[in-house]
Parts: structure tokens; C-alpha cells; sequence
């Protein structure tokens, strides 16, 4: 339990005194072409204890990680398992020398049942029936997952399935468990749950190794924090003697950005008016569901509407009904004056509105065109994309300008600090922050009157984090009004004039980003809280940072009644998730 | 003027030569290979070929051949542009031309006019005939593979109906046909020795040229190709993808349409029991061997018509026959799988180019975070197109352990 880890010295600790260490990583080093993702990394995790790995997007963490469960080959550098020297070939090696993986996108079969999948692949070691059964029931009981065997994955929620995913590595006797941001899916409260299982797997003997860039969940776990930046690892810090600005400041090697805003720039005149807006979708089973109800906001210009909600709650059908890519059943959109309830998406993209996609890959680019393709894609109408027909002839083909778009995104590239070597480049071969880069550059080159934002900063680095919500902001002062649809509570706060949140397809709640906490958002994404959201001081929640300051003096103590308090909330999360997601995906993937 | 030192410099010069000559290199080998196989000399044969292929008779052949197979082409690479399996060239063209031919064989008007109306007739019925695969596909989520090929199916059997001598065909001997069409309104030829070549061949011109110009620089080609290469991005931009499977299915049809014409305005000027069939599916072969780019499919229709004039030849010289559709087989694999390979190190190349430029760049910024080096396999990383050398890619057998057959999702998140 005791952590050798020394102080902030950038090296681990050299002292190889008592038991081995559980996992001990020395000089990795993995290039890629052209890139050096993780560069002479040294780290040493102790037996029985919760070590976090943090780092920004890109930092090297999942590559790192990848390597430690064989699905990668490091170029240089060894890696030691309990103190023996361990060449990992494949996950299987991993699995055999007891190394589980929990990954950030789950690796569950939805139509088969929680005891069907921690089987499936592993069916020699307990069989498929009741030995197998009676194990799960042992390992749920052990460790306090709450795992039900016989029900089916598809009909459980998010928060489940991230167990049923540890069970499944404990199944397979991991004694080391890697989880890749476990927390980018779950609630605050749900994060609370799992933390206690991470607490009562250390109990027992297991070696936890958590991937995260959440600093204040970190310290409030952790009881040794490796710190990545650029590939290599740049400091060991013990929780107790560490602070959230410290371990950002580690983690960028400057200060953070941050999302907040300052002055006011909201106006009177509304710009986009949405009323009872209602939408139902037709389940794969051929049932209609409902999966907007009674949506009614006014966002004016100027203003940053931010709408917080677990996902798969209907934001994502939200911002289809309003690009129009989905026809409402009832109630109207009207965009500065003009009642645009169902007219096509090209008309409303004419018409003003700009969309940062959530799915950058899926919605936002075609990946295999080039760059100055994918400049003109969406606004294939627009100048200077467009050209006229042909011949000047009306009713003839419309005709490209080829040339003005290539010059455009030439100006794109050099104006919103595009990397890329060139606009030939298809899009696929940028990193995910320059992508998203360009797709902000390219939409806020029309002017639009309103920007739809969902999930604008998500999988991009804290550099390009900081430009994006530049470019918000200033657009923001220009008059602009934006939909901001975003998982990172923190951003929603930061950026937004009003705030509110979606639970079931209905916006429950609103709050003033100015004096809410991430913690009663949470409560409200769960269907625990509604109406005006009042801060109130003494709440059972805890404001954010307050566990930093606590856990520096008794970890454990601090942390049972916050345990205890949110079992309750605990419960209700899993009811509300365990209809609702199932619904979302098939929502999506239609 | 940076786009045109990017198109030719000579990196982006050998890229493009890169593939069709790594398959014309491969399907050479293999090909030898399979003729010595049998026991003959490989490079006879090629003797043979090339000395009979270039004969002046062969070539006006070969390009006569080719006119239809490089219309068939055309119709199957536009709906390959859009991501539709076009299977039914073949039922629409044999339809259009069956009753372009009936109409031609019963009007008796000014020899363009009827020219024209027999051409529209043949478009518009391939038209109606690949639409009715669109409409299905978007009303009622039939995939345009299944409901081409029954179409196929169903066009011969409506064409078998109507071709007897109570309906709307003749008698010639043991032959039917549909009645022939006046001398007037058949097609021109170009006077050239020792044959004449088709004048349809500036059907195929006229189409190349329309094809070239339509995808490439007009809004609806625009569209068109992101609805290929997105359904979901193509939807978010703007575009009405179920119009546009329809539009692009009847754009199809219509100059599938056009495959029967030189046949029937230069050659058979009826349509009869011997009339082609086929050439659809060569068109799709084409199109795969021509990378759906105009001046690509009009070499290998040429490509593909000379191969089976020579194989006329080699047989005369002793080879087995089949050997010219071994070889076709194996140049379409062969050019398949290069330019796969080649685009694969082509992307290859463009990431490490712009990991380069992340890595220059962090090398002089002194922010972090910007700078950070990409980290491959995360959410950069393309899609799709990530080869099975690209680390971290989704390609990447992340999950090579027991596991991986419950990682349904994981080719798709990862």
C-alpha cells in the first residue's frame, strides 16, 4: 500500500527496496512515422494502490497504455510485471500475467446478457454455466459490483456496462486493471460509485491504473499520479502534496486556458426561437418513441445557450431537428424571423446557422477528400465556393469555383493555425484538434447568425481547446448566438450565458451558469433535481476542488459519508440510464 | 500556381504511375505464370497478342468493342461514385435497347429526329428501369444490390415475352427480331480501313466529356461524390441523400441506356435474339479497372477489348481459350489490390508529413499543448482508412485477445 514515489523528482522512485512493484515501465519509447508518441517513460506503480496517469489530448497516455496491454510493441524500453521482465506480444499475453483493460468505448456484445459476455472468449476457465455464474456472483459480491447476471447489456446504462467491463477483466483474473478514462462517460455521481469500487478493488490487493485528465477526480482517488506531457512523463506527485493549478500547470508546462467568460454580450432580439418543438423517432422494433418533448427556448443574439444532459438524452436530436436533418412533429423553429421548422438543411444553412458537428468524423468532414474539399462541403452553395451556372445561363448547372475555394482554405489554414503540410492532404491524415480546427475555421467563414457547437472542444488539445472557444467568444461579441451542447460541465459553465439541462428528451432544468456547480448540474442530468436550479451553499454535494483540499489530510475518512450520501443517487442514475441510453443508441445510429 | 507544382512534381507524378504499374508489372507475372502452367510458352503468347493486336483490322475491332463497354463502364462508376452497387446496367441496357429498337423499327420520321428519338427512348426507359431500383432503396431500405439483380432477371424475361412473332418481334429464320430500322435513321460511320469505326463513338466521347465535367466541377457533382464518400457528412451539409440515391440511380440507368446504341444504330439495326448481353457486367469490371476516371475507363475498355480480340488469336495458336479470362480476372485483381496498397502509403505518407509538421512546429513554439506530438490512434486518426500497418489505426487488431470477438463496436469507436 505504502507508495515509494518520491516526491515531484520526474524519475520514479529508484528505490527498489521490499516487494517488487506491480507493474514497472522503464525507458518506453514507441514511434510512429513521423511522430514520437511516447518518449523514454518511466514509471513505477505499487502493488495495491490507485495510480493515475494524466496528461492533455495527446499526451501519450492511451499509446502508453496500449502498450502495457500488449496491443502494442514499444520500440524501446522494458516493462516488468511484478518484478519479472515481461515481452508482451498480444492483449492475451497481458491478460496472462494478469493485466485487464477497461477501454474508454465499451467492448460489450449489447444483444447478449452480462453473463454471456464476461464468458464469451473465455469459456475455459469457469465454463459457460453455473461455475461460471457462480464466479461472476463471487467477484460482484467481493468487490461490490452489483452485477446481474441475466440481464441483457443493451438494457443497461452506461455506468453498468463499466462494470460489467471490470468484471470481465477480474473474470479473467486481472490483478492489474488499466482503465481508459473511465469517467468521460458518467456523472458526477456515477464517478463517485466508481471510485468506491476502485477503493474496494485496492482493498482486496489490486493494482489500479487509471488514464484521466480530470485533475480533481484524480486527487480525490489516487494515491500516486504520474504526470505526461508530450509523450514522456514529467513528474511523480503524491495527491497530498499536490494542488489542481499544480498538476494542470505539469500537465500543459503553462497555464490553463479557461473557458470562462466574462462580460455580457447577450441582447435583446432573439435569433433563434424554438417552441414545444416535438420529435419522435421510430425504434429498428418499428415502436415509436417520443424522443423530444415540449422543447421551448430563445436564444437572442449575442447569447451562448448551453445544454448540459447525460448524453443520449435528445441533445443530439435536438440539433438534428434544428439543422433539419430531422422533420419535427409539432412546434416550431424560427431563426431571426423566419419560421424554418421544416425547411431543408441547405436553406437553413443559406439562411445562417453554422454547425460544429459532434461527430467531427461522421457529420463534420469527408475524410478521404482533400482539405479544399472538405472547405466547401456544407456551404457548396455559398461564395466563394459557388460560381453561378453555367455559362451564366439560369437553370443551367451550378458550377463550382474551384479555385476561390482553394484559395479560401488556404486562408483558413493560415488563419486558425491549421497544421497541416499542405490543402491536398486528405482530412483524415490531421490529428482530431487540427480537424476540428478547420471545421470551426470553415463555419465561421459564412457568418453565420447561429452557431450550433455540440461538443466543440471534445477530443482536441488544450492549445486548439483555447483557440475554439476564442473563436466563440469574439464571434459571440459580434452578435452571434450560439446552441452549445457539451459533456464537459466545465465548459458549459465557462462559455454559457444561461444554462440548461436535458433529461429524457425535455429541458428539465436552467440554471445561472455564474453561481451553479457542476455537482447540482449532475444531479439535474439524472433526473434528481428540475426546475430553477438555486446554488445553495450547504448542499449534500460537494463543490468541485473542496476533495483536493480534504484528501491531503485523511483520504479515507473524508471520503465514506460522500459515499453513503450518494448510494441513494446512485440508485436512481442506474433506473434512469438503464431505458435511456439503450434508447439513445438506437436513436443514433439510425 | 503552388496546386499545379503539387500535381507535378515528380513525387506526385510517380505516385500516380505508382499503381498502374505495379499491376500491370504483377498481372504480367502472374499471367506468365499461369501460361506456363499449362505447359505453353508465356512469352509466345504475349508475342502473339501484340503482333495481332496491332493489326489495323484488330484495332478498329477493338475500338468498336470498346464503345459500349466503355458506356456500361460510365453508368456502373457513377453510381460507384455515390457508394450504389449498380448490378443492373446490364437488365437496363438490354431493356432501353429492346424498346429503343421497337420504336425505331415503327416510326419512319427524318433521319436525325429519329436518331434522337430512338437515343431518348433508350435513355429514358434505362432510366425508369435502374429508377425503380432507387425508389425501393429509398422508400423502402431494399438495397439497390438485390433489386438490380432480380431487375436483371426481370428484364430478360420481359424482353423474352414481347420478342416473339405475335407481339412485337419478327421472324428471320430461326431468329426473332424486332423490325429494322430504316436505313435513314441508323447511325454514321467513320470511314476508316480496312473497317469503319463507329460513329457512336462520340456517344462515348460526349459521355466521357459530360462525366469529367459534371462530378468534377458542378454543385451536383459536388454532392453527388460527398454522398459517396459520406452518407452522414453529405446529410449535415445539406444534401438530400434519399434524392440523391434516386437522381444518381436514374442518371445511371440513362446512360446504361446508351450501352446498346452502337450495337443497334451500327451494327444489328434491330434487336434480336443474338443481341449482346453481358456488357454490364464487363462495365463494372471497367469501371474498377479504370478507378471510375474517364480517361481510366477508356483505356481499359480498350484494354479489355483487346484482350479478347487477341484471345481469338491465341486460340488459333493453341492456347487454351480461357486463359484471356484468367487474365482479365487477374488484372482486375491485380489493379484492385495496387491501388489499395498504394493509396494506403500514399495516406501513409501524408501523416507522417503532417506529424512532421507537428513535431517542427513544437520544436520552435514553446506552448505545450499545441505543439503536443499527435498521438496515433486517437480521435485524429481516420475512420476508415487506416491500413493495416497504420498503428493505433481502427484497422489495428487492438483486440487480438479472447476478447475480440465481442469487439463488435470496437472497429467503429476505436
Amino acid at each position: 500500500m505504502s507508495s515509494e514515489s518520491s516526491g515531484s523528482s520526474g524519475a520514479p522512485s529508484g528505490a527498489d527496496q521490499g516487494s517488487a512493484a506491480a507493474v514497472e515501465l522503464r525507458g518506453i519509447t514507441k514511434r510512429f512515422p513521423g511522430v514520437v508518441a511516447n518518449r523514454d517513460i518511466d514509471i513505477r506503480v505499487d502493488r495495491g494502490t490507485v495510480h493515475a496517469l494524466v496528461g492533455e489530448n495527446g499526451a501519450g497516455k492511451s499509446t502508453l497504455m496500449k502498450i502495457l496491454y500488449g496491443m502494442q510493441r514499444p520500440d524501446e524500453g522494458t516493462i516488468s510485471i511484478d518484478g519479472e521482465y515481461a515481452a508482451l506480444h498480444s492483449p492475451a499475453d497481458a491478460i496472462v500475467r494478469g493485466i485487464g483493460m477497461v477501454h474508454q468505448h465499451f467492448m460489450l456484445a449489447d444483444n447478449l446478457t452480462v453473463l454471456e459476455n464476461t464468458v464469451l472468449g473465455a469459456e475455459k476457465l469457469y465454463g459457460i454455466g453455473a461455475r461460471a455464474r457462480k464466479r461472476i456472483k463471487e467477484l460482484s459480491d467481493a468487490y461490490q459490483l452489483g452485477i446481474r447476471p441475466d440481464v441483457l447489456v443493451e438494457d443497461l446504462g452506461v455506468a453498468d456496462r463499466q462494470r460489467v467491463e471490470i468484471l470481465k477483466a477480474l473474470y479473467r483474473g486481472a490483478r492489474i486493471l488499466i482503465l481508459d478514462e473511465p469517467t468521460a462517460v458518467l456523472v458526477p455521481q456515477e464517478v463517485e460509485a466508481l471510485f468506491a469500487n476502485l477503493r474496494e478493488l485496492k482493498a482486496e490487493g489490486l493494482t489500479v491504473l487509471f488514464i484521466s485528465h480530470k485533475l480533481g477526480e484524480v486527487l480525490s482517488v489516487a494515491d500516486a499520479i504520474t504526470v505526461i506531457r508530450r509523450g514522456t512523463t514529467v513528474a511523480s506527485v503524491r495527491p497530498e502534496e499536490t494542488t489542481p493549478k499544480q498538476l494542470a500547470e505539469l500537465m500543459v508546462g503553462s497555464e490553463l486556458p479557461s473557458a470562462e467568460t466574462r462580460e455580457s454580450t447577450v441582447t435583446d432580439e432573439p435569433m433563434l426561437r424554438v417552441e414545444d418543438l416535438h420529435l419522435s423517432a421510430t425504434d429498428p422494433d418499428g415502436g415509436r418513441r417520443t424522443v423530444l418533448d415540449g422543447i421551448s427556448f430563445t436564444i437572442h443574439k449575442g447569447e451562448v445557450l448551453g445544454v448540459a444532459g447525460v448524453e443520449g438524452n435528445g441533445q443530439a436530436e435536438l440539433v438534428e431537428a434544428v439543422m433539419g436533418m430531422s422533420d419535427p412533429d409539432g412546434g416550431s423553429i424560427t431563426l431571426d424571423g423566419e419560421d424554418i421548422s421544416h425547411v431543408s438543411t441547405r436553406a437553413r444553412r443559406e439562411s445562417g446557422i453554422g454547425y460544429i458537428p459532434e461527430d467531427r468524423h461522421r457529420h463534420g468532414l469527408l475524410l478521404e477528400a482533400p482539405l479544399w474539399e472538405n472547405r466547401i462541403l456544407g456551404h457548396v452553395t455559398e461564395k466563394p465556393n459557388a460560381k453561378g451556372p453555367a455559362l451564366g445561363i439560369p437553370g443551367a448547372p451550378q458550377l463550382l469555383a474551384l479555385k476561390e475555394a482553394r484559395a479560401d482554405a488556404e486562408r483558413i489554414v493560415a488563419e486558425y493555425d491549421v497544421r497541416t503540410p499542405g490543402i491536398e492532404v486528405t482530412a483524415a491524415s490531421l490529428s482530431g484538434g487540427n480537424q476540428q480546427k478547420f471545421i470551426v475555421g470553415r463555419e465561421m467563414s459564412h457568418e453565420p447568425k447561429l452557431l450550433i457547437a455540440a461538443h466543440p472542444t471534445r477530443g482536441v488539445d488544450v492549445g486548439a481547446q483555447a483557440q475554439i472557444w476564442d473563436q466563440i467568444r469574439t464571434a459571440r461579441r459580434e452578435g452571434l448566438a450560439v446552441l452549445l451542447i457539451s459533456a464537459d460541465l466545465d465548459e458549459l459553465i465557462g462559455l454559457s450565458d444561461t444554462l440548461r439541462v436535458m433529461y429524457r428528451g425535455r429541458l428539465v432544468a436552467d440554471a445561472d451558469p455564474a453561481t451553479v456547480t457542476p455537482q447540482e448540474l449532475g444531479s439535474a442530468m439524472t433526473g434528481a433535481a428540475s426546475g430553477h436550479l438555486e446554488h445553495r451553499e450547504d448542499d449534500g454535494a460537494q463543490p468541485q476542488g473542496a476533495d483536493a483540499t480534504q484528501g491531503a489530510d485523511e483520504p479515507q475518512d473524508a471520503e465514506q459519508p460522500q459515499d453513503a450520501d450518494r448510494s441513494q443517487n446512485v440508485g436512481s442514475v442506474e433506473s434512469a440510464d438503464s431505458t435511456d441510453s439503450n434508447d439513445s443508441e438506437r436513436g443514433g445510429d439510425k | 500556381m503552388s496546386r499545379l507544382r503539387d500535381k507535378f512534381s515528380a513525387q506526385a507524378v510517380l505516385q500516380a504511375l505508382a499503381a498502374p504499374m505495379l499491376a500491370l508489372l504483377t498481372a504480367f507475372v502472374l499471367s506468365s505464370a499461369v501460361i506456363a502452367a499449362t505447359g505453353e510458352d508465356p512469352f509466345h503468347a504475349f508475342y502473339v497478342m501484340i503482333d495481332f493486336g496491332s493489326k489495323s483490322d484488330s484495332q478498329v475491332w477493338i475500338v468498336n468493342k470498346a464503345i459500349p463497354y466503355y458506356l456500361s463502364a460510365a453508368a456502373v462508376a457513377i453510381g460507384f461514385r455515390m457508394n450504389l452497387f449498380n448490378i443492373g446496367v446490364d437488365g437496363q441496357y438490354r431493356v432501353a435497347a429492346f424498346f429503343a429498337a421497337v420504336v425505331g423499327g415503327a416510326l419512319a420520321l427524318p433521319g436525325v429526329l429519329q436518331i434522337g428519338v430512338i437515343i431518348l427512348v433508350a435513355m429514358a426507359v434505362g432510366a425508369l428501369w435502374a429508377g425503380i431500383a432507387g425508389v425501393l432503396k429509398t422508400t423502402r431500405g431494399v438495397s439497390e444490390v438485390i433489386t438490380t439483380i432480380m431487375l436483371n432477371s426481370i428484364a430478360g424475361s420481359l424482353i423474352g415475352y414481347f420478342l416473339s412473332e405475335d407481339k412485337l418481334a419478327v421472324k428471320d429464320g430461326n431468329l426473332f427480331h424486332t423490325p429494322t430500322i430504316p436505313e435513314a435513321a441508323r447511325f454514321f460511320l467513320i470511314p476508316t480501313t480496312p473497317d469503319p469505326i463507329y460513329g457512336t463513338v462520340i456517344i462515348a466521347v460526349v459521355i466521357g466529356l459530360a462525366y469529367w465535367f459534371v462530378l468534377g466541377r458542378t454543385r451536383f457533382g459536388f454532392d453527388l461524390r460527398a454522398v459517396g464518400r459520406s452518407e452522414s457528412a453529405a446529410s449535415a451539409s445539406g444534401v438530400s441523400v434519399r434524392r440523391m440515391v434516386v437522381t444518381s440511380m436514374v442518371l445511371s440507368g440513362a446512360v446504361a441506356g446508351l450501352v446498346g446504341m452502337p450495337t443497334l444504330l451500327n451494327k444489328s439495326f434491330s434487336y434480336g435474339t443474338d443481341f449482346p448481353t453481358g456488357v454490364g457486367f464487363t462495365g463494372i469490371a471497367i469501371a474498377l479497372l479504370g478507378r471510375n476516371h474517364p480517361i481510366g475507363m477508356a483505356l481499359a475498355a480498350l484494354l479489355w477489348g483487346f484482350l479478347e480480340r487477341t484471345g481469338l488469336q491465341l486460340e488459333f495458336e493453341g492456347y487454351a481459350q480461357e486463359i484471356v479470362g484468367v487474365m482479365q480476372g487477374i488484372i482486375v485483381l491485380c489493379v484492385v489490390i495496387a491501388y489499395e496498397i498504394v493509396r494506403r502509403v500514399v495516406l501513409r505518407r501524408q501523416q507522417s508529413a503532417v506529424g512532421a509538421e507537428l513535431s517542427a512546429q513544437g520544436g520552435q513554439g514553446g506552448q505545450g499543448g499545441q505543439s503536443a506530438p499527435r498521438e496515433p490512434g486517437g480521435p485524429g486518426d481516420p475512420g476508415g482508412p487506416g491500413g493495416p500497418g497504420e498503428p493505433g489505426g481502427p484497422g489495428e487488431p487492438g483486440d487480438k485477445s479472447a476478447e475480440s470477438t465481442q469487439a463488435k463496436k470496437a472497429g467503429t469507436t476505436a
